[in-house]
């Protein structure tokens, strides 16, 4: 098992015929997934890369049984094509787009309130349950079948622990981006509950960055959770000066809130375990998970 | 995106919202000569610099003549001001506003930002003004009276209004108030604003309520829908290579260390540089290449570090994901042949197209250093930059 996509997850991509959603459509259908529908509004009825394009997310999920849509739509238009996710009730909305205005993430959120959808995203890279759907752009290879939960602000980020973990023979269970912005679908406290609630999953990476306080949030909510799963964490920032926009439009450490020490004390108040350097990502959780008898110490030692 | 005073209160009068008249100099003349045109009386001239708190670093003064606004205009054009925003060096005041003065009742403070945690817009409010809302926040958090609202529907009147009276205003003085809360949020809103504090905002003897001052920080994914706003970014307060990435739409920040960065991700950017000052470095700047970048935004990327006089090594990390390696690896390529590699570079790879990146690399007979994995590339790093 994994949470939200697997190998019977059906993916439809809003903006298939787009350069890029071309690209990396091909990218999941080569890693096993389904993709079962494009929709690009006044192409309906053609075929594209051999899938079948639709003119709107209500069209396709009727023909096709879509249940989660991977967005990569450009920023003006990427609120409407999530609402549109809405509309047509489709489980799961995964949001690749960079850019969209925050207020139009606020717009987005108070339309999925009380709907059907859940967002990924935006500014994300996806989700992924490895070895048998990838929902997104990252690189496929990189991942391993396991029992790890990754959950993580930043992309490259993210690869960069996947790599550190797969490396040691340590599989993930689904490996989900939730995005840079301010305002997302998807926050670490609904990605940790969905963690926590899965019988396959044994631990959890989780990477935060500056900015917000989602890390201190999630911090709360696993305490209070009472779970003894480990969750090992790092925090990106450490060195980003107050007042900056580190690439993220969320990442901005504002009126000396949201620094990376203070997520790093949160974590460590809940016994999360911290990765000081972005390089020990995967040996903290490896550390944590032979303390709980989860794994073998060999993994420690790679 | 950061405008000045002036510009911001143009915004907001376009809105509804009352200011006091003013004029922009560049001229101690200029001064004089606006004094005059605002009848002579008392003025206040202000440093237009993006940095806040100026007025403590000396960028604003009362003038009671038009000779007195040429001195003080004449103190203030050509200063370092130095405030807690701009690092000790202070920024250069190119120009003045000289606006008419006012007689004062009450100080408030009005300023919407956007909630993470509630994923909404909030406007604030408090009955103190002239103070900046952080240390309000940490002394008093309570005498912050709050109220979210939905951008489409705006911030409504009755909100506004229970605003005003929380704020204890009395009379005409609520409608006036709540009116300029109304016409913030909507200017916040319209505008794709990050931030826009009206900071005081002041009740004066007549019973007006004025924007006496104003700021506003504009989110950059909104301007393109924006234009106006986008034509009111003044170049010359920005550093001048986080002026030229911003042109390539590459995210660059200019830090104070030695180590130059090139890498793909934000949080890959962010945490390349902590690992460089957990292994005894410091980095010269955050660059985020970002997920889709051409050979030519690489290759300019390559050429903003190079020629950035603090940098004594560089150090490429890449994860490629949408990013290709073998681009990244041409871009450093041309990059390096182009300008002549005066550093050395620490370069480690890893994720799509890796093999091909690591061959263009080896065959391009660079001088250059392979690292295995970030804490490798660190330690090179930060060895070649104190010349080990």
């Amino acid at each position: 098992m994994s949470i939200l996509v697997n190998k019977d997850s059906k993916i439809l991509v809003q903006g298939l015929t787009g350069a890029t959603g071309s690209f990396h459509a091909k990218q999941c259908a080569e890693y096993g997934t389904q993709i079962v529908a494009g929709v690009t509004p006044g192409k309906g009825g053609i075929t594209h890369n051999g899938v079948p394009v639709f003119n709107t997310v209500a069209d396709a999920v009727e023909a096709t049984g879509a249940n989660v849509s991977l967005i990569f739509v450009p920023p003006p238009f990427a609120a409407d094509a999530v609402m549109e996710c809405a509309a047509a009730a489709v489980p799961l909305a995964v949001c690749i787009t960079e850019g969209i205005p925050a207020i139009d993430e606020v717009r987005i959120r108070l339309v999925l309130e009380g709907s059907a959808t859940r967002m990924i995203g935006p500014n994300c890279p996806g989700i992924i349950t490895p070895g048998e759907c990838k929902v997104g752009i990252m690189p496929g290879y990189i991942h391993k079948p396991g029992r790890v939960g990754v959950v993580s602000r930043s992309g490259t980020l993210t690869y960069e622990a996947v790599w550190q973990l797969s490396e040691r023979g340590i599989g993930q269970s689904t490996c989900i981006g939730i995005g840079g912005d301010p305002v997302i679908g998807t926050n670490f406290v609904d990605a940790l509950g969905l963690f926590l609630a899965d019988d396959d999953t044994d631990a959890v990476v989780m990477i935060g960055e500056i900015g917000g306080s989602a890390e201190e949030e999630a911090a709360a909510f696993y305490t209070a959770s009472g779970s003894k799963k480990p969750i090992a964490g790092f925090v990106a920032g450490a060195t980003a000066p107050p007042g900056k926009r580190m690439g993220h439009a969320g990442a901005i450490i504002a009126g000396g809130k949201g620094t990376a020490d203070e997520k790093k004390k949160a974590f460590r108040a809940a016994g999360i375990g911290v990765a000081e350097s972005p390089a020990d990502m995967g040996v903290t959780m490896a550390r944590m998970m032979v303390e709980a008898g989860l794994i073998d110490a060999s993994a420690v030692d790679t | 995106m950061k405008i000045h005073e002036y510009q911001a209160k143009q915004i907001l009068a376009s809105y509804g919202v009352p200011t006091l008249r003013n004029t922009v100099v560049t001229t101690a003349d200029e001064a004089e000569a606006a004094a005059r045109d605002l009848g002579g009386g008392l003025v206040v001239v202000k440093a237009q610099v993006h940095a806040g708190g100026r007025g403590k670093g000396g960028g604003v003064k009362l003038a009671h003549s038009p000779e007195e606004a040429r001195q003080v205009a004449d103190e203030i054009l050509g200063m370092q001001l130095v405030t807690h925003q701009t690092g000790p060096e202070g920024v250069l005041v190119r120009m003045v506003m000289v606006e008419e003065g006012c007689k004062i009742a009450r100080e408030l403070y009005a300023g919407i930002a956007l909630d993470r945690a509630q994923g909404m817009p909030v406007l604030m409010a408090c009955a103190e003004g002239g103070v900046e809302i952080e240390e309000i926040a940490a002394r008093d958090p309570d005498a912050i009276k709050k109220a979210a609202f939905d951008p489409d529907r705006g911030l409504r009147p009755f909100q506004a209004t229970a605003l005003a009276f929380e704020l204890g205003l009395e009379g005409n003085t609520v409608r006036k108030a709540a009116a300029m809360f109304v016409a913030l949020a909507k200017a916040y809103v319209e505008k794709d604003a990050s931030l826009a504090e009206i900071n005081p905002m002041v009740i004066t003897e007549d019973g007006d309520v004025i924007a006496l001052d104003a700021k506003i920080d504009f989110d950059d994914n909104g301007l393109y829908r924006n234009k106006d706003v986008a034509a009111m970014a003044d170049a010359s307060e920005e550093d001048p290579l986080e002026a030229r990435a911003k042109a390539l739409d590459l995210a660059y920040i200019a830090l104070d260390g030695e180590v130059g960065c090139m890498v793909n991700g934000a949080g890959l950017a962010m945490s390349t540089m902590d690992v460089i000052q957990v292994h005894g470095g410091s980095p010269a700047n955050f660059l985020d290449v970002g997920g889709g970048a051409t050979l030519e935004k690489v290759t300019e990327a390559f050429r903003i570090i190079l020629e950035d006089p603090k940098v004594k090594a560089i150090l490429v990390n890449i994860f490629g994901g949408i990013m290709r390696c073998d681009v990244i690896a041409e871009g450093v390529v041309a990059a390096a042949r182009d300008l002549g590699l005066s550093v050395p570079l620490v370069v480690r790879l890893e994720g799509t197209n890796v093999e091909q990146g690591r061959k263009i690399l080896a065959e391009s007979g660079i001088a250059l250093t392979v690292a295995s994995d970030m804490t490798d590339a660190a330690k090179k790093v930060v060895a070649a930059a104190k010349g080990n």
